[in-house]
């Protein structure tokens, strides 16, 4: 059994122009220690659908439904009480501002440690002692210092360093890593990636690293889910996907990179993409799509097995790289 | 030259974000100016534009020095150069139509009457790619690709002679990205305006510039071409900064050196001693704590770098630190 299994999720929005499909029927497993990225442009769903797992999503216009079973747990139906007990402690996230996640008139130290008295219940002086670990964990150097310090006099990348720390205070079975290492400088990010590595590698902490940026999923995911409109449309063990991508989508995606240019031009993705408001049956890609055919327009193409762990919506998979 | 920079200083305060800057551009020609943030590198533009008074230094356009011009004798000068703007939904007036936001050039050097300055409005929506009935239109009701097009034919449409771009395609998605990129390869090649073309992402500047200066804390510590930069980059900056941004191919990404640099960027107020990436260099010595490199070029090739270890038979290795 695998550490998060989720079947058939699917999160609508309730909204003044109607309900906004963001997520439609998803299904995904991540095991320990596993590094899974789900990846996409704006609005494809990748952040809607690992918010809804530690339901970090509003209520009152949120309609969710399918399941989500962590540990054998069924999470949709948890009552909010046991359901903050599991946020933080169980499934933590890492936002993509570290400007605008961290209180700014707390101490670093203050922040650490009100995670782990609150769910650790440990005393005052050894959740002192253990927010030291943390922020040497996360390669803060003199952690000491840093302690008594507030959020401004940090740069962005001690900044994210810091919430990666509050994050796996209490040592999350599974931390979501919501585009963290967006808003930071290349060279700072790679340094932020080998964090998340080595929490992977000491702790076994499996990693949901949401990213629009293939060379992130490149450089630290085992698996990746490319996401359109709301649905997953490929997944597949990275080297696999990158080797040997089968829906057109990811294809024109790792295209359109400027590194991939073809004398001097970069491959587009013509057209838009489709409104999440309505959900005919039909490829939500066809119209955009290189290689589409009649029976695209007709029904939609599930997932289907393109190889070991390779799954792709598409009735004509495959192409040439 | 269309732009030529000499020794420019800017200085908010204690923040010297320019700290003596020199590049060229040629007509017709793409620099890439590269940094992270921090880097001053949007302070050029801003200089260059004249929309922040440059501390010292000079800043001639077509040949003419407009260092210290005043507002009104810049306003004639604004014809030949345009800027480009990141994001596209803040740079654009929400209350104008795009016909009004790309006509406001136009009307303001005053070129044209009613007739004329629809038909160079229509001609320019239609170079790029934007169809005739986007009129009418309000900011708020095109894409980010769109609006980037209309920031695009605002910029274009006096047919200045140097061009702007500050971060244009950086807040925009993969695939609206490349059709971006491929619309400013084609108009640059068709219009042949100059383009100072300011960005953190190498992989952008790759595809684009026919020359690069990468910056760091407010000068620029190696340039060259395009093709040079990315093949031998000679500043370890440059090579960090190279081997930093990950390639998407997981085979060739994981099997990388990679040069990973200690600590953060120092702060602009109080700028190291010596060689100002010295804090971060794995290769700094002792003379890099001390003495300031310069720009120097000893292989005669017009690729510069900033670094003591640099010389006419030796470019150091960041990745191989003694």
């Amino acid at each position: 059994m695998s550490l998060l299994e989720i079947s058939d999720l699917s999160v609508h929005f309730a909204t003044e122009d109607g309900l906004v499909q963001a997520v439609r029927d998803i299904s995904l497993t991540l095991d320990e220690g596993e590094i899974l990225a789900l990846c996409g442009e704006s609005g494809c769903g990748k952040s809607v659908t690992a918010m809804s797992i530690p339901r970090l999503l509003p209520p009152d216009t949120t309609r969710l439904k399918g399941s989500i079973k962590l540990d054998g747990r069924e999470l949709t139906t948890l009552p909010e009480p046991e359901m903050r007990r599991v946020r933080g402690k169980t499934v933590s996230v890492v936002f993509q501002e570290p400007m605008t996640s961290l209180n700014p008139s707390f101490t670093v130290g203050y922040q650490i440690t009100e995670v782990l008295r609150r769910h650790e219940k440990l005393s005052r002086q050894a959740a002192a002692a253990r927010a030291v670990e943390l922020l040497e964990l996360v390669g803060i150097p003199a952690p000491q210092r840093r302690m008594k310090e507030y959020p401004h006099q940090l740069s962005g990348g001690m900044r994210q360093r810091v919430m990666i720390a509050i994050a796996v205070a209490c040592s999350p079975r599974v931390l979501i890593a919501d585009e963290p290492t967006t808003a930071l400088d290349v060279t700072i990010q790679a340094g932020v990636l080998d964090v998340f590595r080595d929490l992977r590698d000491r702790l076994g902490t499996a990693i949901i690293l949401i990213t629009h940026d293939l060379g992130v999923v490149a450089d630290i995911a085992d698996r990746a889910i490319v996401m359109y409109a709301g649905r997953a449309v490929e997944q597949a063990p990275v080297t696999e996907l990158f080797a040997n991508p089968r829906h057109p989508y990811t294809l024109g995606l790792m295209k359109a990179l400027p590194s991939a240019a073809v004398n001097g031009r970069l491959a587009e993705i013509p057209g838009m993409v489709p409104s999440p408001l309505s959900d005919p049956d039909q490829c939500a890609f066809h119209d955009r799509c290189p290689r589409v055919q009649e029976d695209c327009r007709l029904s939609r193409p599930p997932l289907t097995r393109q190889g070991e762990g390779h799954l792709a919506a598409c009735y004509y998979p495959g192409g040439d790289r | 030259m269309i732009l030529r920079i000499d020794n420019l200083v800017k200085h908010y305060g204690p923040v010297r974000a320019v700290d003596g800057l020199s590049l060229e551009i040629g007509e017709g020609e793409v620099l890439g100016l590269v940094g992270e943030s921090g880097s001053g590198k949007s302070t050029v533009g801003k200089c260059v534009l004249r929309l922040t008074e440059p501390t010292s230094g000079t800043i001639e356009l077509a040949g003419k020095d407009i260092t210290h011009l005043s507002r009104r004798a810049m306003r004639p000068l604004r014809r030949d150069v345009h800027m480009v703007f990141q994001d596209p939904f803040s740079s654009l007036n929400p209350r104008f139509t795009i016909e009004q936001i790309v006509a406001e050039p136009l009307l303001r050097h005053k070129v044209g009457d009613r007739r004329e300055v629809a038909a160079r409005v229509a001609a320019m929506l239609e170079k790029v790619g934007l169809r005739q009935e986007m009129r009418r239109r309000y900011p708020h009701e095109l894409s980010g690709g769109q609006r980037q097009r209309v920031g695009l034919a605002r910029a274009l449409v006096l047919e200045p002679k140097l061009v702007v771009a500050d971060e244009p395609v950086s807040a925009l998605d993969v695939s609206v990205q490349a059709s971006v990129l491929n619309l400013i390869t084609d108009l640059q090649r068709d219009m042949k305006f100059s383009c100072l073309f300011i960005t953190h992402d190498l992989s952008v500047v790759e595809f684009l510039a026919d020359r690069i200066a990468v910056m760091y804390l407010g000068k620029i510590v190696e340039s060259g071409p395009t093709k040079e930069i990315f093949e031998q980059p000679r500043h370890p900056y440059t090579q960090a900064l190279l081997s930093a941004a990950p390639v998407a191919d997981p085979v060739k990404q994981r099997q990388r050196r990679r040069i990973v640099l200690g600590g953060d960027v120092p702060s602009p107020v109080d700028p190291p001693a010596g060689c100002r990436f010295h804090t971060r260099c794995p290769l700094a010595y002792d003379e890099c704590r001390t003495t300031e490199p310069l720009l120097n070029d000893p292989r005669g090739s017009g690729h510069p770098a900033a670094c003591h270890l640099v010389t006419a038979d030796r470019v150091p290795d960041a990745a191989a630190p003694r």
